[in-house]
C-alpha cells in the first residue's frame, strides 16, 4: 500500500488499524530503507513490507522473525542507532517505536541474516545440547580460558556493546502517591479512575506509548457503550486531567521491593526523530506507595511443537495487535495452530480484513462452541482434535504437517505464516516480587496470586479474572471508589495448554523450542531431569531455560509443565523459579543515572587545592579525598622529587597541607571522662594547653585509630584522627556516648572540613610562622613539643599545634577553612624565600618511617594490639575501664610470639623491599615455606642514604640483630631486623 | 528499600538514612575489666541471628543521629516497632507476632522450594 506516493508496505490494510496514514518515517534495517507510518513498532513496520526474518538465534544461529507484538519478545532483537555513540543493541523490534532516521541492524549474524556461517552451529546441536560446556570443554583445562570460552563467546551471543560514552543524559526522580496502578489496561485504567475519584494521588503506569493493554489487539469489546480502545483513550485523557493523577506511558515497572517501594523506567526520548537537548534519554522513578494495584494483564503462550521457531511463527495475539493496531497482515495465507479460542478471534480479524486462513488447528477436540460456530460461519476450516507436528521453509515457514491426534496420516498444508496459541500465563512477576506467594490454579493450569506480603491487589488478567464485567468490579472495589462501568465481550474464551504439544512427546528427539532466545528446546529439560537434575533451579541453570534477556516470560510455564512431566510429580510439587527484578531489562543509564563522571563519587578537596595544582603536585586518593602527593619541579620524576623533598624538610624547612586530618570536637563537662573510656590513654593529667598522642582499641583490643588530641580547656578537646577514620571514629564515639554511657555530659562535633590545616616541619619551621603568630610566645621553653594554644595567625583567629609527624621541629596551624588559601600562601611564600619546599604525602610517609612513627591501616590491619606496634607505654595501666581493656587480656592477645612490628634493614642499602612481600627464617625450606610475617611499609630514604623498612614479624622485638629473608620472584632478599627509628635515634631534632 | 521509623523525628523515613547497627539489647558489662573469657565472648563475640523476630540497633546517621531499637521480622522485613535506645526490650503484641509468623509461610525459602530436591 502506499499514501502520498510512499511505500509503507505490501501488507498494509486500508482502512484497518489505527495509526494515522498521513505521518510517515523512514528508517533502514541492515541498510535498506523502509517506510513506516508513525505509531509503528520496528517490528509492525517490517513486517509491514513483508519481512519476517530478523534475527539468528543465540545458540544454533537459526533464522528468526518476530513472536510477539510487546515487551514478552524473545526473538526479535535488534541493534538501534542514531549515530555511532547512540546505539543500543539487544532492544527488542516490538517494542521500540520507529522514528525518522533510524538505524536497525539485525544481530549475531555473519556475514548476512540471510547467510549465517553460524548456522553450520544448527548441524552440530547434537553437541550442544543443554549444559554442553560443562562437559564437553572441561578438558585441558587451560584451553577453556584461551580457546573454548573466547570461540563460544563469539559464536553463541546477543548484540555487541557501543564503544563510545554514552552522549546522553538520564533523569532521576522520587515520588510518594497513594496508589500506584502498574498497567493501564481495562482492569488499570478503572482501577484508576475509581481511586481517583476519592481524590487519593494515583499514579498510573504502563510500558506502552498508549494506554489500553489488551485492547491495542482487540476488536470486538464495548466498554461504556464505546468501543474499547477508544474508551481506553478517554479515560486517560480524563485521568491526565486531574491534578491527583500522574499518568506515566512508556514506562516499565521493572521493580516491585519493600515497603511500597517501586523502581520505574520511562523511556522520555527513544521514540523521537529529533529528541531535545534538554530531554533525558531516560528517567527513572522510585516511587514509595501506600497502596499499589497490579494489572499488569497476561500474556499469551506459544505451542510447544517441532520446528516451532521459523520466522512467520508468531503467537495469535501479536498478529491481532499488528492487524488491529498497525494495519498489517502477518500473511496472505495464514494457519493457526491453537489450545485455546483466543486464537480464533485473530483468524476472525484476519478473515474479514482479506486475508486467508489455511486451516485452524485445534489440538482440543472441543473447542468453545461460541468460536467454533463463528468459525463456521465465516467459512474457516477447522481441525479440531489435530496437531501440527512439523514445519517447513528455510527463511520463513512456507508449510506445516498437520496431523490428526493419534493418527499418522500427515498431510502439508502450504501458509506463509502460522499463528499460534497455547493459552495465556497471567504476569504475575512483580506480585512475586513483593514477596507474594503463588498458587497454582489446576483448572486453568495456571499460577496466580495467593497470600499478598505488602499492601497491594493483583486485578483483572494477572489475578486470572477472565470475565470482563467481573474484571471491571474486581478493578472499582481495588480502586477504592464506586463509579458505574459496564463492558462486555463477544466470546468467552476456554482452553489453554502446558508442555509439549503432540509429536514433541518425550518418546521424540524434534527441535521444539520453549525458551526461544536462549534456544532451549523440550528435549533440553527432559535431558536435564535425566542428568539428575531435580529441582525446578537446577532445571532452570543446567538448561540456562527463562535465563534470557526476557526472564522466560513464554517459556517458563512450558519448561516446568515438561519438567513435571518427566519428573512425575505434580507442577505445584515442582514449583517456580523465582521471579527477580528488573521485569524487562532496564539500561545501565537509567540505573546509573547522574552518578557517573565527576558525580560518581564526588572528590574532596582542600582548601588549598588550587594553590597545591597551581605550585604543580601530583595528586593521590586517600579515601574520597584528593591529598597532594608530590610536587615535582621541571624534569623531576617522583623519585627525584621525593627525595629533594625529603632532604629539604630535614635541612631547611618543608610546608605540607594536613587539612584531611579527620577532626572531632569534644566538648562537655564529661568530656575528659569520656576520652578515657575511648581511648587506651589517660586523660585527666592531660593539662589545657597540651597535646598527646592517643590510640583507640575496638572492645577487641585491637588497634582502631590513632591521632593526637589537644586539650584546649578543662572542657574541650581538640581530636584528630587518621584521613580515613574520621567518620568511623565518630560514629564509634557516638555509639558509644549515646548507648553505653549516655549519663555522660559530652557533645560531638565533626570539624574536619572547619579547619585548613597547615604543617610547617623543619628546623626553620619556627622562623618561618613567628611573624604570623599573635597571642602565643612560640619559642621552646613557652610552647614545647605538644602544646596547642588558641591565638591569631595573621590576624585569623587560630589554633596552633606544636606537633611533628616528622620529628624536627613542627607546627600545624589550624585556622578557619576559608582563611586557609590566605593563610597558606604568606606562609609559603616566606617558607620558600628561606630555602624550605612544599612537600606531599609520600615525603610525609617516608620521613615518619625515618623515626619509626606508625600509620594505621597500613603498618596495622586490624590484627594489631598496641603492644605488637609497640605502643604499650600509651596503654594506660591505672584505668580500670575503656574500651578494649577486656579483649587486650584475651590469651590469644597476651601470649609469646605475636606479630610486632620491628625494622628491617636490607644487607645490600639499595634493595627497596616490596611493601607486602612475606618474610621467613630459612629460605631453604621446602614449600610452602613458614611465613614469619609481611613488610608493611618501604622506602628509600634519602635521608639514611639507604632504604628503610616496617614489617609485622611474629615475636619481632626479640629477633632485633636476626637475618631474616624476603623471597621474590626472582631472588632472596637478606634482611637485618632493627628497631624501628632510623634518624636520629636520639630525638634531639624535634626542639629545632 | 526499607521505610524506617524514627523514633526520635517521628518520622518514616528511607533506609538511605539509616544504618544498621548489630543486635540490640547487648549490654556492656559494667565490670567489664574482670569477666571471664566465656563472658567477653558472649558479649563480644557471639550474636543471635535469628530467623523471623529479632531486635536490632538503627543509627538515622543521615538524619538526627540518634542510634535506637528495632524489633523487625527478617522473614518478611516488616518492622513491628521502633524504639528509643536507653528503653527495656519491648515485647511484640501477639497479633503482631501471629501476622509475622503468617507472613513466614509467604515467602519461599530455600527449604520449601528446594528442600525435597535436595
Amino acid at each position: 500500500m502506499s499514501v502520498s506516493g510512499k511505500n509503507i508496505g505490501a501488507f498494509r490494510i486500508k482502512g484497518a488499524g489505527r495509526l494515522t496514514p498521513a505521518r510517515t518515517a523512514r528508517f533502514t534495517f541492515d541498510g535498506k530503507t523502509y517506510t513506516a507510518m508513525e505509531g509503528d513498532t520496528v517490528a509492525s513496520a517490517l513486517l509491514a513490507h513483508g519481512v519476517h526474518l530478523v534475527g539468528r538465534s543465540f545458540k544454533y544461529h537459526r533464522p528468526r522473525g518476530i513472536l510477539s507484538a510487546g515487551a514478552e519478545e524473545p526473538n526479535a532483537l535488534i541493534d538501534v542507532s542514531r549515530d555511532a555513540a547512540r546505539r543500543q543493541p539487544n532492544v527488542r523490534a516490538t517494542v521500540q517505536e520507529v522514528f525518522d532516521g533510524a538505524k536497525i541492524s539485525s544481530q549475531n549474524r555473519w556475514p548476512s541474516l540471510k547467510f549465517d556461517v553460524g548456522g553450520f552451529n544448527d548441524l552440530l546441536s547434537p553437541f550442544f545440547a543443554a549444559g554442553f560446556y560443562y562437559k564437553t570443554f572441561m578438558w585441558p583445562k587451560e584451553a577453556w580460558m584461551k580457546v573454548y570460552e573466547p570461540f563460544i563467546r563469539r559464536a553463541a551471543g546477543l548484540g555487541v556493546a557501543p564503544t563510545e560514552e554514552d552522549p546522553d543524559h538520564y533523569a532521576n526522580r522520587y515520588a510518594h502517591c497513594d496508589v500506584l496502578i502498574a498497567g493501564a489496561g481495562v482492569a488499570g485504567l478503572t482501577a484508576a479512575l475509581s481511586a481517583a475519584a476519592t481524590g487519593a494521588s494515583v499514579i498510573l503506569v504502563d510500558e506502552q506509548p498508549e494506554v489500553g493493554g489488551a485492547l491495542h489487539a482487540d476488536s470486538a469489546t464495548t466498554i461504556d457503550g464505546q468501543n474499547g480502545y477508544e474508551w481506553a483513550q478517554a479515560a486517560a485523557a480524563k485521568l491526565k486531567a486531574m491534578p491527583n493523577v500522574t499518568v506515566l506511558t512508556r514506562t516499565t515497572v521493572f521493580g516491585y521491593y519493600n515497603h511500597g517501594f517501586l523502581g520505574l523506567a520511562e523511556r522520555v526520548t527513544d521514540h523521537l526523530a529529533r529528541p531535545g537537548k534538554s530531554s533525558p534519554r531516560e528517567r527513572l522513578w522510585q516511587v514509595r506507595a501506600s497502596r499499589v494495584v497490579l494489572a499488569t494483564g497476561s500474556i499469551e503462550r506459544h505451542m510447544v511443537f517441532s520446528n516451532n521457531d521459523r520466522p512467520g511463527i508468531m503467537l495469535a495475539s501479536a498478529a491481532r495487535t499488528f492487524l488491529n493496531h498497525h494495519g498489517v497482515a502477518v500473511g496472505r495465507k495464514v494457519g493457526v495452530y491453537t489450545a485455546h479460542d483466543s486464537a480464533y478471534e485473530a483468524a476472525f480479524d484476519l478473515k474479514r480484513a482479506g486475508v486467508s486462513i489455511a486451516a485452524i488447528v485445534d489440538c482440543r477436540a472441543e473447542p468453545g462452541e461460541a468460536v467454533l460456530a463463528e468459525a463456521r460461519s465465516l467459512g474457516i476450516d477447522v481441525l479440531t482434535g489435530h496437531s501440527v507436528t512439523d514445519t517447513f521453509g528455510r527463511l520463513r515457514i512456507s508449510s506445516m504437517t498437520v496431523v490428526r491426534n493419534g493418527g499418522s496420516n500427515a498431510r502439508k498444508i502450504k501458509v506463509d505464516a502460522l499463528i499460534v496459541s497455547a493459552g495465556w500465563t497471567p504476569s504475575v512477576h512483580l506480585f512475586s516480587q513483593s514477596r507474594g506467594k503463588l498458587r497454582f490454579d489446576e483448572k486453568g493450569q495456571r499460577f496466580l496470586p495467593d497470600i499478598y506480603a505488602q499492601d497491594c491487589v493483583s486485578i483483572g488478567g494477572c489475578n486470572g479474572t477472565d470475565d470482563l464485567a467481573e474484571l471491571i468490579d474486581e478493578a472499582i472495589v481495588a480502586g477504592g471508589g464506586s463509579i458505574a462501568l459496564a463492558g462486555e465481550n463477544r466470546f468467552e474464551w476456554t482452553g489453554g495448554m502446558i508442555g509439549a504439544a503432540e509429536g514433541a512427546g518425550p518418546d521424540t528427539v524434534v527441535k521444539a523450542f520453549i525458551d526461544f532466545q536462549h534456544d532451549v528446546t523440550a528435549k533440553d529439560i527432559r535431558l536435564a531431569v535425566r542428568e539428575g537434575m531435580h529441582s525446578i533451579e537446577h532445571i532452570k541453570r543446567f538448561t540456562t531455560n527463562g535465563m534470557a534477556s526476557d526472564q522466560g516470560k513464554l517459556s517458563n510455564m512450558h519448561g516446568l509443565a515438561i519438567a513435571a512431566e518427566v519428573l512425575d510429580r505434580p507442577i505445584p510439587q515442582v514449583g517456580l523459579t523465582t521471579f527477580r527484578a528488573p521485569y524487562t531489562p532496564v539500561t545501565y543509564g537509567t540505573l546509573v543515572n547522574h552518578s557517573r563522571g565527576d558525580l560518581f563519587d564526588p572528590a574532596r578537596k582542600t582548601p588549598m587545592h588550587a594553590l597545591e595544582a597551581a605550585e604543580g603536585a601530583e595528586f593521590e586518593d586517600v579515601g574520597n579525598w584528593k591529598r597532594a602527593w608530590y610536587f615535582p619541579k621541571r624534569g623531576e620524576d617522583m623519585a627525584t622529587a621525593v627525595n629533594r623533598e625529603c632532604r629539604t624538610v630535614r635541612e631547611a624547612a618543608g610546608v605540607f597541607d594536613a587539612s584531611t586530618l579527620g577532626k572531632i570536637e569534644v566538648v562537655g563537662p564529661d568530656a575528659a571522662q569520656f576520652l578515657n573510656l575511648l581511648y587506651t590513654n589517660a586523660w585527666d593529667a592531660l593539662k589545657p594547653g597540651k597535646c598527646r598522642y592517643g590510640i583507640m582499641t575496638r572492645e577487641d583490643g585491637f588497634v582502631y585509630d590513632d591521632g593526637v588530641v589537644g586539650r584546649l580547656a578543662e572542657d574541650r578537646f581538640h581530636v584528630t584522627t587518621t584521613t580515613g577514620g574520621a567518620p568511623r571514629v565518630l560514629h564509634h564515639m557516638e555509639d558509644y556516648l549515646q548507648t553505653e554511657f549516655p549519663h555522660l555530659k559530652v557533645w560531638l562535633t565533626s570539624t574536619t572540613e572547619q579547619w585548613a590545616v597547615i604543617a610547617v616541619q623543619g628546623p626553620k619551621a619556627r622562623e618561618i610562622i613567628q611573624p604570623f603568630v599573635e597571642g602565643v610566645d612560640i619559642s621552646n621553653e613557652a610552647f614545647p613539643h605538644m602544646s596547642v594554644a588558641e591565638c591569631t595567625v595573621m590576624g585569623v583567629p587560630a589554633r596552633l599545634f606544636r606537633v611533628s609527624f616528622t620529628g624536627e621541629l613542627g607546627f600545624e596551624v589550624n585556622v578557619p577553612a576559608d582563611y586557609g588559601p590566605a593563610v597558606w600562601k604568606a606562609i609559603w611564600e616566606r617558607a620558600e624565600s628561606m630555602g624550605a619546599c612544599l612537600y606531599g604525602t609520600e615525603t610525609m610517609h617516608v620521613l615518619r618511617a625515618e623515626k619509626g612513627y606508625i600509620i594505621v591501616g597500613q603498618d596495622t590491619d586490624g590484627t594489631v594490639t598496641p603492644d605488637d606496634a609497640g605502643l604499650s607505654w600509651a596503654v594506660s595501666k591505672k584505668k580500670t575501664d575503656f574500651v578494649g581493656i577486656r579483649g587486650l587480656k584475651r590469651p590469644d592477645l597476651a601470649r609469646d610470639g605475636r606479630k610486632q612490628l620491628v625494622g628491617l634493614l636490607t644487607n645490600k642499602p639499595s634493595d627497596v623491599l616490596e611493601e607486602g612481600a612475606q618474610i621467613v627464617a630459612d629460605p631453604n625450606q621446602p614449600k610452602p615455606m613458614t611465613m614469619l610475617g609481611h613488610v608493611t611499609s618501604s622506602y628509600w630514604s634519602e635521608n639514611c642514604g639507604r632504604s628503610i623498612a616496617i614489617a609485622l614479624v611474629a615475636g619481632g622485638r626479640a629477633r632485633i640483630g636476626q637475618t631474616l629473608y624476603v623471597p621474590m620472584k626472582d631472588r632472596t632478599i637478606a634482611v637485618e631486623v632493627t628497631d624501628m627509628v632510623f634518624f636520629d635515634k636520639e630525638g634531639g631534632r624535634i626542639n629545632g | 528499600m526499607l521505610l524506617i521509623h524514627c523514633p526520635y523525628c517521628e518520622e518514616d523515613r528511607s533506609e538511605l538514612e539509616f544504618r544498621w547497627a548489630g543486635e540490640a539489647h547487648i549490654a556492656r558489662p559494667e565490670n567489664i575489666a574482670a569477666i571471664t573469657d566465656e563472658e567477653f565472648a558472649e558479649y563480644f563475640f557471639l550474636r543471635n541471628n535469628e530467623k523471623g523476630l529479632t531486635y536490632e540497633r538503627w543509627r538515622h546517621i543521615h538524619g538526627c543521629g540518634r542510634f535506637f531499637n528495632a524489633a523487625r521480622d527478617t522473614v518478611s522485613d516488616r518492622f513491628l516497632m521502633t524504639y528509643k535506645a536507653g528503653l527495656p526490650k519491648q515485647s511484640i503484641p501477639p497479633a503482631e507476632e501471629a501476622t509475622a509468623v503468617a507472613e513466614e509461610k509467604t515467602v519461599e525459602t530455600w527449604e520449601a522450594t528446594e528442600g525435597d530436591a535436595r
